[in-house]
Formats: structure tokens, C-alpha cells, sequence
């Protein structure tokens, strides 16, 4: 057999780069001292940090960096389980060490910002790494104006949103364990498009699966803009199984989109009614990360517009956008959608530094969502590229059954599905 | 189908050849530019497609609890179950609706990448 032009290709990159090193040795940068391509990715998260790995896997001559503000990753995946008493918060969070392993180069710190024309990202610290390619994944954040009243200061100490895992995952659950029985949890769940489209209703699941178990007179009501939403039968009929009438619902329709909150009075109102709550979780509607929008990535929308199969801003070329913070439509804005939209985005960026066509783009997104520990649905689509735009498959996906003669073994199969998602990113 | 095939295995040899004159290069300049850091991943529409099964199946295939591991089995046994969850022939949970999303050459691609882990 006979080295193909990509392997030749390396091989010249390799070879040309060893001069470059010797010219400039003890020169420290994320630089083509190395005479290597660089890629940069803002982010540790679902999307960051497998873009990174499976960059280097696909070719590990590229010198990566992924700069991320913790030295871990906390998921929103499985927080429900934290918030309802079932998991430590340990157990849901990811250090990096498998990565650098990998031979990414894993940088702490705040990325302040980005200069698409100079191909350069700057950290708070004055840093600056320069790229050839830049993935960015950084995301979600909120529009606290939407609600009066609420803010930055009252999601972090009254009503936590808990829409990023960590403090206010911690805070939740105390504020739950601290709540009498009989009490009430007021959940404001918010309006699309959002991060984790089954989340809240799991959510309010695994919290009156801890009220059912601990404080049994307590109620539950969402207050809900939105006139349906994510696996909807599956939940009501779980819901109706497991918990009885404890979990009311009021959708857009019959005025449950939140309008105003006062944390002093623990009330919040919504279709120009006042409720009182003793716990009350307001998820308010979310836009792209900052850094997308310091960086001009976002469109008015507040989400980024990129170019299908590639994850390449239609805004600004050479920077990638994965994750939440990307326009991915059909895909939800999941971390199973992530870890695939970075898998494809990897592969078509280093396809690109060898001027390759990538493999045809695919995608999968499986959702299982945890109605109680023993109660699982799922939701399931598989995607491809139609006329130069993303699709589902026509014919394949849905979701589980009703009647719930899967549920038993869909909830093995939500903890297997972690395990083996957390490992794919950051175990191994 | 064969062109995957063929894609697959142009690309699986390149790493293992770079592999090998990074170790040269480690001897000759005192710099290695090889991977130390496991063998590359191919890239053909096998693996995008096998990358993304990844996130229920585990990295490589490996497997996780209840979550069959795929890695090593023979094409033929990957192939032939994909083969029957998507029609119907088999009953599962999710896999009757993922299976139905990939073509049969697609799914003869993504078996042999796993038979390949």
C-alpha cells in the first residue's frame, strides 16, 4: 500500500514543522512554532470539550487549546437528579485531565475576547492565543429583563434558574430539603427556544419524586408560556402513575407565562395572577453565551447563525459555533446534540486544513428524561443533509410509547447513556 | 458503500505511518510531532456516523451497563441486528426508531468501523 495523499500531506507537515522547531527552540506559544494547524475552542462543556478531543483524534497533529473558566465541567445533564436528592454533584462533574492526556493543551481562564480578522482570542489575563480555527461553545445565558423583578442577584440567592449546573443546583436543593411539608414549588418554566427541551418537566418529576417520598402534602405548579411542550403525554402519564395529582401545570394558553417575580414576597404573576411560592425556580428565556455576542457571532434572534454541517459562522469566518449557542435547528439544543454537532464540526475542520471534503454530515440526538428513579422516556431523531439543510430523517425517531412497558428499562438505559456520554467527552 | 470502505482504509494508514516517522524524527531532532497520545481516528462516513452512536455505546464503542458494546464484534453481527431493528424485525426501546434513520449502506459503514475498534 502506498501513502495516500493525506498521509503524504502529514508527512510534509511533520517533517517541515521539526525545522521550524529547531529555529525556534524554547519558544512556549500555542503558536506555529510547531509549524502545526491551530485550533482554539472556548469552552469545556458538551460541545468545547469534544470538539477538542475528537479534533486530535481525527488528526493529532493539530495543536489544540480549549480555554474554559473552571477547571471542571458541571452537567446540566442529570442536575435534575442533584436538585431531587439522587445524585451528589460530585458524581455529575468533569475535570479535564483525560483531554490534556490527549494532548490538548487545557487553559483556565476567562475569555474576554475574540478579533476574527487577526485570528486571535484574548483571556482576561492579557493572554492572547492565536488559531487557524476557532470553535466556540459557550452556551447559554439569560435575559433577566424579560421577567420584572427578577435578575442576576435573585436567580443566585432567591430563585434560582439552576439552568447551569452548580451553585444554584446546590441552592435548589437546599431550599427544597429546607421547605415544610405542604409547602409549595413553584417552577416558571420558559419560553423557546431554550437549553434542554424535557428538562424542566424531568425536573418537576424528580422533585415530587423527593416531596412524594419526604413531604407528601406539598404541591407543584408550573407556570408555563408555552402552549405545550417536550414529550408531553409521556410526562402527564407518568406523572398521573407515579405522583397522583401533585404536579399542576398552567400553559401559555390559560395565562402561565411569568411576568414579574418579587422575592420578597415570594410571589410571582402570571396571566395577571399573583402565586405564592415557598421554593421557586424561574427559568427565564435564553439567548447565546456573552462571549457570542461580545464577539459578534450572535444575529438578532440572540442565537448564532452558522453553515450547515460545518458549524462555521455565517458571521464570522473561521469561527466555529457549537452547542446551545448555535442556530442547530432541527437539533434541540441538547448535550447529545452537541457532542454530535462537535463531532461533525471537528471533522470538518480538520478535512478542511488538508483542503478534503469531510464525510457526510450525520447526527443523532437521544433524549431520556427520568419521570421517577425507576420511570424513563426517551425522544430520538437522526439527521442528515437535504438540500443543503439539515433534516430529520424521515420515518425514524419519535418517542417512547405510551403505557410505560419501556420505562423500567429506559431508566437503566438514562444512567447508561451518562456514563457513556460523559466517558466519550471526558473520560477517556 | 465501497467507496467508504476504500476512504476508510486510505485514512487509517496515514496515522499509523506518521506514527512511525515521529518516532524517526524523536530520534533524529530530539522532537517528536507524532500523536503520543493513542492512534488517530479515522475519518470516513463510518466513523462520523459510529462517532455519533458513541454517545449511548460509549467512546470506541465500548459500552456502558445495559448499552451493548460494539467494539470488535463482527460486521456481520452489528449489521444484522441494525438490520432488524430497522425493520422491525427486532423489538427494542430507542433502537427501532434510531435505526430506521440510516440507509443499509450506511449501516454496513458504521458496522465495519466498529468491528474495526
Amino acid at each position: 500500500m502506498s501513502l495516500s495523499r493525506r498521509g503524504f500531506l502529514k508527512l510534509s507537515m511533520a517533517m517541515a514543522g521539526v525545522g521550524a522547531v529547531t529555529g525556534l527552540a524554547g519558544c512556549q506559544s500555542n503558536g506555529s512554532v510547531t509549524g502545526a494547524k491551530r485550533v482554539v475552542v472556548i469552552g469545556g462543556g458538551f460541545g468545547g470539550a469534544t470538539a477538542a478531543k475528537y479534533v486530535k483524534l481525527f488528526d493529532p497533529t493539530v495543536d489544540v487549546t480549549m480555554i474554559d473558566g473552571q477547571s471542571s465541567h458541571t452537567t446540566c445533564p442529570f442536575s435534575n437528579l442533584v436538585i431531587g436528592g439522587l445524585k451528589d454533584i460530585d458524581e455529575i462533574t468533569h475535570d479535564f485531565s483525560a483531554l490534556e492526556k490527549r494532548g490538548v493543551n487545557v487553559v483556565k481562564g476567562w475569555v474576554t475576547g475574540i478579533d476574527a480578522e487577526a485570528r486571535t482570542v484574548t483571556l482576561k489575563d492579557g493572554s492572547s492565543y492565536e488559531y487557524d480555527r476557532l470553535v466556540v461553545s459557550p452556551g447559554i445565558d439569560f435575559n433577566y429583563d424579560a421577567i420584572e423583578g427578577y435578575s442576576e442577584e435573585v436567580a443566585n440567592t432567591t430563585m434560582p434558574h439552576a439552568w447551569q449546573a452548580g451553585e444554584q443546583t446546590l441552592l435548589l436543593r437546599k431550599q427544597l430539603e429546607e421547605m415544610e411539608d405542604g409547602g409549595t414549588f413553584i417552577m416558571a418554566a420558559p419560553p423557546n427556544p431554550f437549553r434542554c427541551p424535557p428538562g424542566p418537566y424531568e425536573r418537576v418529576s424528580l422533585v415530587a419524586n423527593y416531596l412524594k417520598e419526604n413531604k407528601p402534602n406539598s404541591k407543584i405548579l408550573v407556570l408555563d408560556p408555552k402552549t405545550g411542550f417536550s414529550k408531553e403525554p409521556l410526562f402527564r402519564e407518568g406523572w398521573t402513575a407515579n405522583y397522583g395529582n401533585m404536579i399542576e401545570w398552567i400553559g401559555g394558553d390559560f395565562g402561565g407565562g411569568v411576568t414579574k417575580v418579587d422575592p420578597d414576597t415570594m410571589t410571582v404573576t402570571a396571566g395577571g395572577t399573583e402565586y405564592q411560592g415557598d421554593v421557586i425556580n424561574v427559568i427565564p428565556s435564553q439567548k447565546a453565551g456573552w462571549i457570542a455576542h461580545e464577539a459578534g457571532l450572535a444575529d438578532d434572534s440572540g442565537w448564532c447563525p452558522i453553515n450547515t454541517g460545518t458549524y462555521e459562522s455565517t458571521m464570522k469566518p473561521g469561527v466555529h459555533v457549537v452547542g446551545d449557542a448555535c442556530i442547530g435547528s432541527p437539533l434541540p439544543k441538547s448535550g447529545f446534540a452537541a457532542n454530535s454537532q462537535a463531532k461533525n464540526c471537528a471533522a470538518a475542520i480538520v478535512a478542511m486544513f488538508h483542503n478534503e471534503n469531510p464525510p457526510e454530515p450525520s447526527w443523532v440526538n437521544t433524549c431520556y428524561s427520568l419521570v421517577a428513579p425507576d420511570y424513563g422516556i426517551s425522544v430520538a431523531a437522526v439527521y442528515e443533509v437535504k438540500e443543503g439543510k439539515t433534516v430529520s430523517v424521515e420515518g425514524a425517531g419519535g418517542v417512547s410509547p405510551l403505557g410505560g412497558k419501556n420505562a423500567e428499562k429506559e431508566a437503566g438505559y438514562a444512567h447508561d447513556w451518562y456514563a457513556s456520554i460523559t466517558e466519550d467527552i471526558w473520560g477517556s | 458503500m465501497s467507496n467508504n470502505r476504500e476512504a476508510a482504509a486510505s485514512r487509517r494508514l496515514p496515522a499509523r505511518a506518521l506514527a512511525a516517522v515521529g518516532l524517526g524524527l524523536t530520534l533524529f531532532a530530539g522532537v517528536s510531532l507524532a500523536d503520543d497520545h493513542g492512534e488517530a481516528m479515522e475519518m470516513s462516513n463510518g466513523s462520523i456516523i459510529g462517532s455519533t452512536c458513541m454517545g449511548c455505546h460509549g467512546f470506541e464503542g465500548k459500552g456502558s451497563g445495559n448499552i451493548p458494546r460494539l467494539a470488535g464484534l463482527p460486521k456481520e453481527v452489528i449489521a444484522g441486528k441494525m438490520l432488524a431493528y430497522k425493520s422491525d424485525g427486532q423489538e427494542g426501546t430507542v433502537m427501532n426508531r434510531i435505526a430506521k434513520g440510516y440507509s443499509d449502506e450506511e449501516i454496513q459503514a458504521v458496522s465495519e468501523f466498529f468491528a474495526n475498534q
